[in-house]
């Protein structure tokens, strides 16, 4: 399996460079599909922290919403357009995949783990974040670790890559918890929050968020040995060489123009809307690698060998 | 449209699991029926009983049977779930609360049915209503002459008869307890729409997994059809309801 | 705990709601005028005597009235822009799927409608040379429409509360307006029984209307 997504990537690489090169070729895909219909429709999440979440007026935003537009802008140039109309339909992590690969959303702008079981189906942007999972519990519960977890609820959110990664756990170390889904990130918070569940598995990006906006930040930390590196990135339908030769040109301009430095800057070391709470949360190594080297290996290229 | 088709798939081990797609689906369609019975036989008891009340002579009763079917039968069945699953244990005392959210079995399961029983129970009570109010005022009066107390009037008299004439609309009510059970998925019960959705995400066959959950689904509404049909058969008084 | 709510959410979150409340409005709307012409049809073909024709009627009714509504929604979400190619957002998805539902459920309501009206007065109309439709259109509709106003809007009555499900495909309505603003402001309890008792008010008082109205058209006939 490691190998396929390899050759893969080779091969589209080999084939987004092909298309660098002749421009005046005849449009496929999604490029085609945006110019014929004069608009792209980006998929996005509603409290995923702070990659895309609402704001007060409960319009999307984002660290991964603004990536998203800058490839919108890059659409428009290429395609020539005069107008682009950028459409935005919430997805959640369980119907995210099919609605990329059924059409209905052109980019994916969420918290999606880039993961070789999900390039069978659908294509990545270059990873732009890399996230631990870890797990957000009361303070005053004094839990401290998954090993203390055994015959408790523990909540997640359906469809995520942490659902799989309990049922690993479970096997693995012989926990047995009890687990609850919420069906997206606010609401598996909201069962932390009101003693449903006395830990939430899920990316330490999204808890750090859930927590600074919720009614009292101090109530809650974030705890435990990572369980799991994973590489999140925008989403992208597969088999479709212009449009992800585009999206890999458009961020890794960005990333080398250093402008990807100043959006991780304005979303996770400044002050966002709707509270205005600094997640102030640093870059990590592996983020700072992933940009110095653009690339979208999927999470299994991240375990340590 | 070019989809590529591949039944097989159900025969895979979900990711880090020891089960299968197909072991999933079974599971969820157990949780479906577990949902729905259970849902049935509570709004069965207590729409029968608040129906009846709804005719009784009592005033006080009536209102207060009345105003049940009114708050059961005006809000969404996926409104009325919330309220059960997150606005319901914060208003019990501290301890409770905290056993109610953590501790108590099959806790989304028990919310599902209660929430889905009310709600149903509303249905039925209409039902059992206009069954009672469909019966000539004859037959109630000629209870009472020989002397039957009004609760024996109702026992022996009036609900025989009322629940024989509402069967047919009793069977779309059963038929809708299946297939309202499917707002379950929204609190974590893993049900059939649950699964179905989980499967998808997973396996990425989108027609396959609905398809197979649409088509259990459809059985179950069938075969409840078939149950009640068999129930009316079975009570129908001869020469006194028509035969369809 | 009730001491534990705060209420003051509900001013800020009314323009969300009003919003919510407008796309529910439009989804209701469209799919009873959608539903109900669609479903006419679809009891007429069904009563037609047409061998495929009212097959085809007979086997859409059935097969639409006995699968959750839910199921119907994610079917269509999915199945609309694999079959045409074109994407479709959640509002309009939802709108094409509720009037193709529910007129199979306004379908059996005509129909029942239909076959009240004595068969004398359809004798009468192929008496004076109508075909079956002139005198399902000009005999036998109009009065069959009229005596199931009160069942057609009861039917609206729960169509309006079946949208709630549109929030399983995203679509920004009542409930999914309650739901965002309850997260925004982390107030999800208190936005929750403010929509039950939104949903509550409206749907009382149309069943209190269809009730007048029962009334009304029991003493006209």
């Amino acid at each position: 399996m490691s190998s396929n997504w390899k050759i893969g990537c080779a091969a589209a690489l080999v084939l987004a460079a092909g298309i660098q090169s002749a421009s005046a070729q005849e449009l496929t895909g999604t490029l085609k599909k945006v110019k014929d219909s004069g608009a792209i429709t980006l998929g996005i999440r509603e409290s995923s922290f702070p990659l895309s979440y609402l704001d007060a007026s409960q319009k999307p935003i984002g660290y991964h919403i603004d990536i998203c537009n800058k490839i919108a802008d890059a659409v428009k140039t290429r395609l020539a357009l005069k107008a682009l109309t950028v459409n935005q339909q919430p997805v959640t992590s369980q119907n995210r995949i099919p609605l990329t690969v059924n059409g209905t959303i052109d980019l994916e702008c969420g918290s999606t783990t880039n993961d070789s079981s999900r390039q069978q189906q659908v294509s990545f942007a270059p990873t732009t974040y890399v996230t631990n999972v870890k797990m957000a519990v009361k303070k005053s519960s004094g839990i401290t670790s998954l090993s203390q977890l055994g015959g408790k609820p523990v909540a997640t959110t359906t469809g995520t890559t942490s659902v799989q990664l309990m049922r690993a756990n479970e096997k693995g170390k012989g926990v047995d918890f009890k687990e609850v889904y919420g069906k997206d990130h606010a609401d598996s918070f909201l069962m932390l929050e009101t003693d449903r569940a006395v830990a939430f598995v899920m990316d330490d990006n999204l808890l750090l968020g859930l927590i600074a906006n919720s009614k009292n930040p101090a109530e809650y930390a974030v705890v435990g040995e990572s369980l799991s590196v994973e590489p999140i990135a925008i989403m992208l339908r597969k088999d479709d060489p212009q449009f992800y030769g585009l999206v890999h040109a458009t961020v890794k301009d960005l990333m080398k123009s250093g402008e990807i430095d100043k959006l991780y800057q304005k979303w996770f070391l400044s002050p966002i809307p709707p509270k205005g709470v600094n997640l102030a949360f640093p870059m990590s190594d592996a983020l700072k690698n992933a940009i110095a080297n653009p690339n979208d290996n999927p999470k299994e290229a991240y375990v340590k060998k | 449209m070019n989809y590529q088709w591949n039944w097989s798939f159900f025969l895979d081990t979900a990711m880090s699991s020891d089960e299968t797609y197909l072991d999933w689906l079974i599971s969820g369609l157990g949780w479906t029926v577990a949902i729905a019975i259970s849902a049935w036989i509570i709004a069965l008891v207590l729409g029968s009983i608040i129906g009846t009340l709804r005719t009784a002579p009592n005033k006080l009763l009536a209102t207060l049977a009345n105003a049940w079917v009114e708050t059961f039968r005006n809000v969404p069945i996926l409104v009325q779930l919330f309220l059960w699953f997150f606005v319901f244990p914060e208003l019990l005392p501290r301890e409770l609360s905290l056993w109610v959210k953590q501790d108590m079995p099959a806790k989304e399961f028990f919310t599902a049915t209660i929430a889905l029983g009310l709600f149903t129970s509303a249905r039925v009570a209409e039902q059992v209503r206009a069954g009672i109010q469909s019966l000539p005022r004859g037959q109630r009066n000629a209870g009472l002459a020989l002397g039957f107390t009004q609760a024996q009037t109702y026992r022996f008299v009036v609900l025989p008869m009322a629940f024989r004439i509402i069967i047919p609309p009793l069977t779309s009510e059963f038929m809708n307890a299946f297939k309202n059970s499917a707002v379950a998925f929204a609190i974590g019960v893993m049900d059939l729409t649950f699964v179905s959705r989980q499967i998808v995400e997973e396996s990425g066959h989108v027609i396959e997994s609905l398809l197979a959950a649409t088509l259990l689904y459809f059985l179950c509404a069938f075969l409840a059809n078939r149950i009640m049909v068999f129930i009316e058969r079975r009570v129908r008084v001869p020469g006194f309801i028509i035969a369809k | 705990m009730l001491s534990n709510f705060d209420f003051s959410v509900i001013p800020v979150s009314l323009p969300f709601i009003w919003e919510g409340l407008l796309y529910s409005f439009k989804l209701t709307i469209t799919a009873m005028c959608g539903g109900i012409i669609l479903g006419t049809l679809l009891a007429l073909a069904r009563l037609s005597g047409g061998p495929v024709l009212s097959r085809f009627a007979a086997a859409y009714v059935d097969t639409l009235r006995s699968i959750p509504l839910l199921m119907v929604i994610l079917w269509f979400f999915f199945l609309i822009p694999l079959v045409t190619g074109k994407p479709m957002g959640a509002e309009n998805s939802a709108l094409i799927t509720f009037t193709l539902f529910e007129a199979a459920f306004y379908s059996e309501i005509m129909r029942a409608g239909i076959q009240s009206i004595p068969k004398g007065q359809v004798n009468a109309g192929y008496a004076v040379g109508m075909t079956y439709w002139q005198t399902m259109g000009n005999v036998v509709l109009p009065q069959a429409f009229r005596n199931m106003l009160p069942v057609l809007l009861t039917q609206t009555i729960i169509l309006f509360q079946d949208t709630s499900l549109v929030y399983a495909i995203g679509a920004k309505d009542l409930l999914k307006a309650a739901e965002n603003t309850g997260k925004n402001y982390n107030r999800p309890v208190e936005m929750y029984v403010f929509s039950a008792l939104i949903y509550f008010i409206i749907c009382f008082s149309l069943s209190m209307l269809v009730k007048r109205l029962q009334k009304r058209i029991a003493i006209i006939r």
